[in-house]
């Protein structure tokens, strides 16, 4: 086992080898260009991209020609939510949203909003699912857009997708999703899902980083969106810029290999994920954020109550997580997607989160389980929070100085 | 972002962690910081009859930086007057850590905390507390 280890795949993924070998002729061999229509090393890109494609859009249920690759998962929210604005907006102004969405979506719709369109922000339950019925209640018949993420980045929560694409149907309002941690680890199908745009991204499944795709439906409705970068023309005029053919075919195989082993993988990672969650479970005051059914398979957010976020990491050097809590912003604002839950600043602060991946045995997970216990029960030694906690004093009953 | 060693020092192998008997009139507590905010620092001096720290411990609820500033704190404040404690400023715990940018309010507080003790040592002894005019950075 070699150390450290890594436990932060809802951040980036390790490239799987086989993706690596299938992108490296494209880098010195068949280097042309995909849009050069008149000699065979563009010809021979071009069917590079266009095998890419089929493997992309075979992965989510689509076809080929819905899939315009962009330079990840950020541009492709972007083009989908402001260019669907500019496309639609003698249609209607009014885009819905949640406050759990990636930072992406949440700014692509405050540009928006200074565009005179109008967003809603909807809250989501005490678990973090959206509920169905604010959504009803928040449409509108100015209402051009739905954009619910798939599976949540912080927490792994997985959203009733299909229910929410039906409502935003129900008023005429097209769906998108930002479906980036949810695509390649459980099935996805923009058909049967009901998905009209959908942003995905490679290096968050052991792909390269700098690609990504956006599914734009082209039947029934057929959904149009304004480029958003003018240029060349390329990706039915949606995204001009030459393609980036090594990381087009990394994303494609990529998808291959999810789609190939995702339902004996989702299987193992959630089986190692219970794992680690039910043994961290056993320490004292320890909870884990969102709902625990509807999650993705990889993903335990999980907060040990007196014990604070980034001194906890400092403490599990050997593992490499991620924290809820951001001590160094100048803000000292914790995450804002478990503060939506309902947490507590406190309680927020004292989350981490666990993501596992396609290379993460059970030694791993064992070791991670025994340095995450012995590091909690250190820093509560030193903790002056659980010392009162531990002495029956109510923390609320204090009056702390915030600064 | 990468800690100095000093602070990894100070975080791995933390000095003086512990409790001084609060109720006692040689004991001065200091609480400062908030749970919301992700950090809080408990520092305790224990005072002999010439107003000299003899002993001083602390607990901390936050980052590694937080932490070693107590830690730091602690060592600091054995063996000095309560006058001369009152002039330890945040600003050379940043240099002894080497703390950057966005961890001085961590030094901050840790000033905070030591001053906040000894107020609390003075009141309990009849005598003023020193009220800080202090701006920090």
């Amino acid at each position: 086992m070699n150390l450290p280890i890594y436990l932060d795949n809802n951040a980036t993924t390790p490239m799987d080898p086989r993706v690596l070998e299938a992108m490296l002729p494209y880098f010195t061999q068949k280097f042309g260009n995909a849009a050069s229509r008149n000699h065979p090393f563009g010809w021979v890109a071009e069917e590079g991209v266009d095998y890419a494609r089929e493997q992309v859009a075979k992965l989510i249920g689509a076809t080929e020609k819905e899939i315009i690759f962009t330079s990840g998962a950020t541009e492709s929210d972007n083009l989908a939510i402001k260019g669907l604005f500019e496309m639609y907006k003698e249609k209607g102004n009014h885009i819905i949203t949640t406050v759990t969405e990636h930072k992406a979506v949440l700014d692509a719709c405050k540009h928006v909003e200074k565009l005179g369109g109008r967003v809603t922000y909807l809250p989501v339950k005490e678990d973090g699912i959206l509920d169905l019925a604010l959504l009803e209640e928040a449409m509108t018949s100015e209402t051009i857009l739905v954009s619910v993420m798939y599976g949540n980045n912080e927490i792994g929560v997985i959203q009733p997708i299909k229910e929410i694409a039906a409502i935003a149907h129900k008023y005429g309002a097209l769906f998108m999703t930002d479906a980036v941690q949810a695509v390649g680890k459980i099935p996805v199908n923009v058909i049967t899902d009901g998905i009209d745009l959908l942003a995905l991204s490679a290096h968050k499944i052991y792909g390269p980083k700098g690609v990504g795709a956006l599914y734009v439906r082209r039947k029934g409705p057929r959904v149009k969106v304004t480029a958003q970068m003018d240029g060349g023309g390329h990706e039915r005029g949606m995204r001009s810029g030459t393609l980036n053919v090594p990381g087009i075919v990394g994303l494609g195989k990529a998808c291959e290999l999810c789609q190939q082993e995702m339902e004996s993988e989702a299987k193992r990672l959630s089986a190692l994920r219970d794992r680690l969650q039910s043994s961290l479970l056993e320490l004292e005051e320890s909870y884990v954020n969102g709902n625990v059914e509807h999650r993705l398979p990889h993903v335990a957010n999980i907060s040990f109550k007196y014990v604070e976020g980034e001194g906890l990491m400092m403490a599990m050097k050997d593992l490499a997580v991620s924290s809820g809590s951001a001590c160094t912003s100048a803000s000292l604002e914790p995450s804002y997607v478990l503060k939506s839950l309902g947490l507590s600043d406190d309680l927020a602060h004292s989350s981490i989160r666990f993501g596992l991946g396609r290379f993460t045995t059970e030694e791993e997970v064992d070791y991670a389980i025994e340095v995450t216990k012995k590091s909690v029960l250190h820093l509560r030694e030193l903790s002056p929070l659980w010392e009162m906690f531990k002495e029956g004093i109510d923390l609320d009953s204090i009056e702390w100085a915030e600064h | 972002m990468a800690y100095s060693d000093k602070v990894i020092d100070h975080y791995t192998n933390p000095r003086n962690v512990g409790t001084l008997d609060k109720s006692s009139h040689k004991v001065g507590t200091g609480l400062v910081g908030a749970p919301e905010c992700g950090d809080v620092m408990r520092l305790q001096i224990q005072v002999d009859d010439n107003n000299m720290i003899t002993d001083a411990k602390f607990k901390t609820f936050g980052c590694g930086s937080a932490i070693a500033s107590s830690s730091l704190a602690t060592e600091w404040l054995k063996g000095k007057s309560i006058d001369d404690a009152m002039k330890i400023d945040n600003m050379d715990i940043v240099e002894e850590l080497a703390l950057p940018p966005v961890k001085i309010h961590c030094s901050v507080l840790a000033e905070d905390a030591i001053k906040a003790a000894i107020n609390d040592f003075r009141v309990k002894n009849g005598m003023a507390p020193i009220e800080s005019e202090k701006v920090h950075h």
